[in-house]
């Protein structure tokens, strides 16, 4: 383990470089997404690469000390309730479901306050689902570790 | 007019660059030296391609997209390759020494 440690030194200082820039970009990717490419999917999955990527160099549980499981279900549960919340908003504002156009007082500005809030609700759910699906399967093979450690013991 | 030429020098000497790479990893014989031909010409080749997609490009907020692409390239791609020899030296991977080497090593994927 102390040999791991020791030989991926460029990595660490790479990777402590890269990911603040990685989240810049999600970020980016996440609000032009009514401009240019882009969009909450492709954010969210940006997003929790740069946690994955965190994970991956410094261990899954300090990357879990950062953003806990707990937090990550609430927010996958959040994003959803986002989008579902703007349908319902746009109901009790006397439009159809998800009709984006009677959320602010023009159309034009309605229908960006609606694409925008919409794809914050898929960038926040995807985020979340990824780092949970990765979490699971990073405590799978640490089961599988200990287990076999066991068996090597007795 | 110098703009263009200056152009296609850069995008043709970067994917001579590429070709050479190609080559280098297709034709060595071991994995150490296959990554030293790729890991080096793989990253002033995408340089060379981005400057002379910048000089087409001119001094907009495209160009400093391809700079800022440019720099992730610059500080990843030779990490990329110093993870991978880093991973194959602590796997336990020998590199091929010489000649003589060469006819007994099992790293050797014959045809």
């Amino acid at each position: 383990m102390a040999v791991i440690v020791k030989h991926n030194l460029i990595l660490r200082v790479v990777a402590k470089f890269i990911i603040p820039l990685i989240f810049l970009f999600a970020l980016y990717v996440q609000f032009h997404g009514d401009f240019g490419p882009g969009g909450g999917f492709q954010a969210g999955v940006i997003f929790s690469a740069a946690i994955i990527l965190y994970a991956l160099v410094f261990g899954a549980d300090k990357a879990k000390r950062v953003i806990t499981p707990y937090v990550l279900r609430l927010l996958a549960s959040l994003g959803v309730l986002i989008y579902a919340g703007t349908g319902v908003a746009t109901i009790v504002l006397g439009g159809n479901f998800l009709e984006y156009g009677v959320l602010a007082s023009s159309q034009v500005a309605g229908q960006h306050l609606g694409i925008l809030v919409i794809e914050l609700g898929v960038g926040i759910t995807v985020m979340s689902v990824m780092l949970i699906i990765f979490f699971a399967f990073a405590e799978r093979g640490q089961a599988v570790l200990s287990s076999n450690a066991e068996s090597e013991q007795e | 007019m110098i703009l263009e030429t200056l152009s296609w020098l850069c995008l043709v000497l970067g994917g001579l660059l590429g070709v050479i790479g190609g080559i280098g990893m297709h034709r060595f014989p071991d994995f150490y030296t296959r990554l030293h031909a790729i890991g080096i010409t793989d990253t002033l080749c995408a340089a060379l391609f981005l400057i002379g997609l910048a000089f087409q490009a001119g001094l907009t907020i495209a160009s400093f997209k391809l700079f800022l692409i440019f720099a992730f390239i610059f500080f990843t791609s030779p990490t990329a390759s110093h993870l991978l020899a880093n991973a194959a030296m602590l796997g336990g991977l020998k590199p091929v020494l010489s000649d003589d080497d060469v006819a007994n090593s099992e790293q050797l994927d014959k045809p």
